[in-house]
């Protein structure tokens, strides 16, 4: 059971969040200028990353938001989370 | 049929020393920005806490903090009437959201010496006071339901489930509490 | 109780205990284990063996133990297989049965596995049962379970409760032993909340099993007794015995496994028998000491062969004498301190045996026992026992200079006790993902770099000696506080003790050369696994220590290589010519010792399992005979029978009941979400497939809900309540999940809305009145909604009162008919219930369930998502594709649905079935085929989604998605079925009142 620090409330268990799947996947604003490749990439293809990796969560049966969490694959231990809008930085410069 | 009365049945908690059923209340689910808080805190007659997990109280009317720009508001059935009236009067032209979910929920208070290890059979957050200080309040998970917690007293929790979880969530801490009893 | 000192150890020598073993009465004494007391009595032999069923003794005298697995048995609902023997607290009256052994442990007819043994090596089991393949799970692995294995369960349920608890705490630490003590103590110091766990009955670890050492000028068990005091008085601190730490989990979230009531006579109703204990600790602290390993030469499994550490345990522990003539096979100094002890209980040290390399320098234990006169043969080793179901010599040989190794004499004895020296406990810290490294001069892996908040202290991480591991302890409990933000804990003490050195070099015993290493000496003793299954790995190919672990099993399952693990890499490296550090670790798993499923299950199970949730008619249905059905947590009337009707029966009834009369449906499990805001209708525009601008007030419509990929993920009448107010209803499963999705999209799409979600599943409680009399009962329950059909018409929406309590009446169908849906606050449900059925009374109102729902439904046509619907149909597959609002910009799928693969023609598309014989009822998911008898495999176009007897229709009704279904009305095609192809003829999906006449009136 992992501890996820909420943007809100502060570091809480797991059993309270769900999680989301890879983050900053931008929606195609524009249905009639949407392309069949903007949609393969907006539906399906996602990163698997073996360490860092930028993920949604969201504290479902706690304040009930959506927010971002940096968090190494390889450990299960989050660099940071952060609130939708946001987007720090990784460690090391990377994207 | 015209005088036709339906008789009210609210969720059967069994009183124990530990445990005691908390009268139908009126709950409201507000949400808003600053400007409707700002605005619901004078009508309703209590500061919506701005502080994450927090309730506050003025009387037998209460506010807990649920989200960012959620709170349940607590007050008697009888300012039913009262309460819409003047949190409508106060919030009009200001954005926000009022339902009431009343009936959504049952509540009860886990007290006494036990309240905070029983609850610890279940939930998975830190309850030690200086963790889960009097007047904070969250919503959580106690085993497979979820719960809104809200510590009034050092040994006093309420508690409230959706209806329909309010036997599983009892039934548990009866069975938690089977050990305490001797 | 032939072998029991006169006095010392922590037994309570007034305080007989009975038990028996297989059957046969014994004494023991308070405080003993069940292994202590046998030994006490004399018994050695009290198991057979995994594979080979070979006679065995006790190895051991705590968790490392792999032989002594035995069954307890309080009644028989109560059997606990596979508990080790030295962990089992006596209790009056225990009854403890042997394992793996048919007719009798001394005469076992398995042992003829023995015999058979060089046909069963390593990795006999993946080369020999591999033909005929039918046969793996029909013969050979029952036959392989049955002959090889360990104890039986009960077969009944387990009467017993299980308690689970969440607890925090600033430091944990694990093991009270002279390091974990101190790590507590000084920890506690600090002001920091710590829980102190250790899976013996009493706190101490291996000072219990001293003699002579004194901590801060006492005896160690005085200053035991004393530490334990200073702790419970503390508030803060939580000292749990008889618990396992068995698993590190990420975060530092700890698994402890507590024996409440295993060790009672009789257990008190009102305690759980265990509880599952899942610890957060801000810090945690690993004093888990270590455990001694075997010696490896042949016959090293005899019963009466044991470690010398629990040799010591078992003298001044339990003041039992393990043989009155011992042999000591030292490899390490520690054995040297075990000789002395042995003799100070009375046994002779007929030899010590010293099989270090030569060239030791002498330590502590060894110049104690020269002074005590004790006979030591240096350059010693073992090449043998004699004996078999107990010991009663060892023949020992003598390497030479060259490392040639020369038979020498036998030395007659009862018992033999080794020390291989002692290995770390790392396992825990190795769970945490902890690094180790090789400790050349300890001859064992030791903790390196962490990975969680952790820190081994004591001779868990190596520290030996008594006075080092106290000091240890209470410098890493200090660090554990203050790195918690509990600074100042502090602790100093002294000590004096023998503190024999415990390293030793892993690995077999130098034996007669020879081309194959000799026969039965052991390295995993649980598993059977020797010398020779190792060298015939290698021999095969096998390099990687994890290859060679699975390969022969060595190190696995319930004993995780306690006691093989190190001996096991000594002798890779040995014949591969690698250091140990080379051939690397195999990964600890948990848990460290078995946990039971009880533990793991703990309060959830039965009714308890899962959340039931009851719907308001709930009492109701019980009183009358209602049958149920789980959808989710909900449990759902599925139909009510009347006069011992059957399913068939009742749902006919009911469906007829519903078209000609009346009927009554509890619908309050429909998900309820209010969206409520100045841009609600936008919301929905943008969320659900349909328009909803131009929905007016109290006016209702049918939603579709699609995700972005085109695909339909729920639907639902939605209401609009205000200007800026909407009732949105759900699937009752889809409840959940639709609500996340809708805040997804709230919180992280459209900011520029101002709108909020709240869920009113459980705020309403509606109940569905349905059928031609439906407005008739309702005209008698309320006086200010006008039910007209020019004042509600379908698909409208009232406010008003029922019983005084206020009520939305939405008037919708799901069945076709003049229907209604009345929403009261759920605390009247039951009573709004009981109004509708006595009003309805005079029109003969039939309460409906689930199946019939489904039924009238199906006879409409109105599709179920997630049942006619599978997440791969667009609205167009599906046949609504006229709910979408065609005008709008984009909602969630609009593009999605527009791919050309969504578009394309062929598209399995939702269509009608009729049976050629209209009394065949298709089953739901067969095959639908163009032409019958095709050559397998059939061509496959779809397959039935709803299939029903519909007794209104008078025949089998049926839906199913076919590929260019819409395309085929009237064809006859065919579904697969296993007694020969159906015919079925292709039509639309509404089977009943195509025109909808019966909805408008």
């Amino acid at each position: 059971m992992l501890v996820i620090h909420c943007p809100y409330c502060g570091p809480r268990p797991e059993p309270e969040f769900a999680h989301g799947g890879q983050a900053h996947i931008a929606r195609p604003q524009d249905p009639t200028t949407t392309t069949e490749d903007d949609l393969l990439q907006f539906l399906y293809l996602r990163e698997n990353p073996r360490g860092l990796f930028r993920e949604r969560w969201r504290h479902a049966r706690g304040c009930g938001r959506f927010f971002n969490a940096i968090r190494d694959t390889t450990t299960d231990f989050f660099v940071t989370t952060y609130k939708v809008g946001e987007r720090p930085e990784l460690p090391g410069g990377a994207a | 049929m015209s005088n036709l009365t339906l008789t009210r049945r609210s969720p059967h908690i069994e009183a124990r020393s530990w445990l005691e059923p908390v009268q139908a209340m009126l709950r409201l689910s507000f949400r808003g920005g600053p400007e409707a808080i700002a605005a619901a805190s004078t009508s309703f007659g209590v500061a919506l806490p701005t502080t994450a997990c927090r309730a506050a109280s003025h009387g037998a009317r209460s506010a807990l903090w649920v989200g960012p720009d959620e709170y349940l508001l607590l007050a008697p059935e009888s300012d039913d009437i009262s309460v819409r009236t003047a949190l409508t009067a106060s919030l009009a032209g200001i954005a926000h959201s009022i339902v009431d979910i009343s009936h959504r929920q049952a509540a009860f208070l886990l007290k006494g010496p036990h309240a905070e290890w029983l609850l610890g059979s279940g939930c998975p957050l830190d309850l030690d006071l200086a963790a889960f200080p009097v007047g904070m309040c969250t919503r959580t998970v106690y085993m497979k339901s979820e719960i809104y917690l809200w510590r009034t007293a050092a040994d006093v929790f309420h508690i409230e489930t959706w209806r329909s979880f309010t036997p599983y969530v009892v039934d548990h801490l009866v069975d938690a509490a089977r050990e305490c009893a001797a | 109780m032939k072998a029991r000192t006169t006095a010392g150890g922590r037994v309570e020598r007034a305080k007989k205990v009975r038990f028996t073993f297989d059957g046969r009465a014994y004494e023991g004494l308070a405080g003993d284990t069940l292994a202590s007391a046998l030994l006490a009595n004399g018994v050695h032999l009290v198991g057979r063996s995994f594979k080979y069923h070979r006679p065995r003794g006790v190895l051991g005298a705590g968790a490392e133990e792999p032989n002594a697995l035995i069954t307890v048995i309080r009644d028989e609902a109560r059997r606990t297989p596979n508990l080790r023997a030295t962990q089992v607290e006596l209790y009056d009256g225990l009854v403890a049965e042997s394992q793996n052994r048919w007719p009798s442990l001394e005469f076992d007819v398995g042992a003829i596995n023995s015999v058979f043994s060089p046909m069963l090596p390593a990795g006999f089991y993946n080369k020999t049962f591999m033909w005929p393949r039918s046969w793996w799970f029909k013969v050979y692995e029952p036959k392989i379970r049955a002959a090889a294995g360990l104890g039986v369960a009960a077969t009944l349920p387990d009467p017993d409760t299980y308690a689970q608890q969440f607890v925090h705490c600033e430091v944990l630490v694990v093991g009270a032993g002279p390091a974990g003590l101190t790590a507590a103590l000084s920890a506690a110091s600090s002001g920091a909340r710590v829980i102190l766990c250790d899976e013996q009955s009493e706190m101490g670890g291996s000072l219990l099993s001293e003699r002579n050492a004194t901590i801060e000028g006492v005896p160690a068990s005085e200053w035991i007794a004393k530490t334990l005091e200073t702790l419970s008085a503390n508030p803060r601190v939580r000292v749990l015995p008889r618990t396992t730490a068995f698993g590190y989990f990420p975060h530092n979230n700890i698994g402890l496994s507590e024996r409440i009531t295993d060790h009672l006579a009789s257990p008190p109703t009102h305690l759980p028998r265990e509880r599952l204990w899942q610890v957060r600790a801000t810090e945690v602290v690993l004093a888990t000491g270590g455990i001694e390993r075997p010696l490896i030469f042949p016959g090293n499994d005899r019963p009466g062969v044991m470690l010398a550490s629990a040799a010591r345990t078992y003298a001044n522990r339990y003041g039992v004498r393990v043989g009155e003539r011992i042999a000591v096979l030292a490899g390490c100094d520690a054995a040297f301190e075990a000789a002395l002890d042995l003799s100070a209980a009375g046994s002779t040290i007929a030899v010590i045996a010293d099989a270090r390399p030569a060239g030791s320098v002498d330590g502590p234990g060894i110049l104690a026992a020269k002074a005590a006169g004790l006979r030591i043969l240096p350059n010693a080793t073992a090449l043998g026992v004699t004996g078999k179901l107990r010991v009663t010599g060892v023949l020992l040989g003598i390497v030479g200079a060259d490392g040639q190794v020369v038979s020498g004499e036998t030395i007659a004895c009862d018992a033999i006790v080794m020390s291989g020296g002692y290995t770390p406990s790392v396992h825990l810290h190795s769970q945490s993902r902890g690094k180790l490294s090789f400790d050349e001069a300890l001859g064992a892996f030791v903790p390196s770099t962490t990975a969680e908040r952790t820190r081994s202290a004591g001779f868990g991480r190596g520290v030996s000696g008594l006075m080092a591991a106290l000091q240890d302890g209470a410098i890493i409990g200090a660090e554990a506080a203050a790195a918690a933000g509990f600074a100042g804990g502090s602790l100093t003490v002294t000590a004096q003790a023998l503190d024999a050195a415990l390293s030793g070099s892993p690995g077999a015993l130098p034996q007669l050369a020879g081309p194959i290493p000799p026969a039965k000496a052991f390295i995993d003793f649980q598993n059977d696994v020797t010398t020779r299954d190792i060298a015939l790995a290698q021999r095969e190919g096998f390099e990687s220590i994890e290859h060679i672990k699975r390969y022969t099993t060595t190190g696995m399952a319930t004993d995780q290589g306690k006691t093989s693990g190190l001996n096991a890499l000594g002798i890779v490296a040995d014949s591969s010519n690698r250091r140990i550090a080379e051939v690397g670790l195999t990964t600890y798993r948990m848990p460290y010792t078995p946990v039971t499923f009880g533990a793991f299950a703990g309060p959830a199970r039965g009714d308890q399992f899962d959340p039931v949730r009851r719907t308001p008619s709930h009492e109701w249905a019980v009183a009358r005979g209602g049958v149920f059905e789980d959808v989710g947590n909900w449990k759902r009337t599925r139909f009510f029978p009347v006069g011992g009707e059957d399913m068939h029966a009742a749902v006919n009834r009911e469906c007829v009941a519903v078209r000609s009369s009346v009927g009554m449906f509890d619908a309050s499990t429909l998900g309820k979400i209010e969206v409520v805001g100045k841009d609600a209708a936008e919301f929905l525009n943008r969320f659900y497939v349909n328009n909803w601008s131009n929905l007016g007030v109290n006016r209702s419509r049918y939603g579709i809900l699609c995700r972005d990929d085109g695909f339909v993920y729920d639907d639902g009448v939605i209401v609009r309540l205000a200007e800026d107010r909407f009732h949105v209803t759900t699937t009752t499963g889809g409840a959940a999940r639709v609500f996340g999705m809708m805040e997804d999209y709230i919180q992280t799409e459209w900011h520029d809305l101002s709108v909020w979600i709240t869920s009113t599943s459980e705020q309403w409680s509606v109940v569905a009145v349905q059928g031609p009399k439906a407005r008739d009962v309702l005209a008698k329950l309320t006086t200010d909604i006008d039910l007209s059909a020019a004042a509600l018409p379908h698909m409208g929406v009232a406010r008003g009162h029922i019983g005084g309590v206020p009520t939305i009446l939405m008037r919708v169908s799901f069945t076709g008919e003049l229907g209604f849906e009345v929403n009261v606050p759920a605390e009247y449900g039951s009573a709004l219930w009981e109004a509708i059925y006595a009003a309805g009374q005079e029109f003969g109102i039939t309460p409906y369930g689930t199946e019939a729902m489904h039924v009238l439904r199906a006879e409409k046509g109105y599709i179920i998502v997630g049942q006619d619907t599978d997440g791969t149909l667009t609205p167009d597959d599906a046949g609504v594709a006229w709910a979408i609002g065609k005008t709008k910009r984009d909602f969630v799928g609009k593009s999605g649905m527009d791919r050309p693969a969504l578009k394309a023609p062929g598209r399995k598309q939702l269509v009608g079935l009729l049976t050629d014989d209209p009394s065949v009822v298709l089953e739901e998911g067969a095959q639908v085929v163009l032409t019958p008898n095709q050559p397998i495999p059939f061509k496959m176009v779809g397959h039935v989604t709803s299939s029903y007897f519909s007794a209104n229709l008078g025949r089998s009704i049926a839906m199913a998605v076919v590929a260019g279904g819409r395309a085929k009305m009237g064809e006859t095609i065919y579904v697969a079925m296993p007694g020969g192809d159906i015919p079925v003829k292709v039509v639309s999906t509404v089977f009943y009142d195509p025109q909808g006449a019966r909805l408008n009136v």
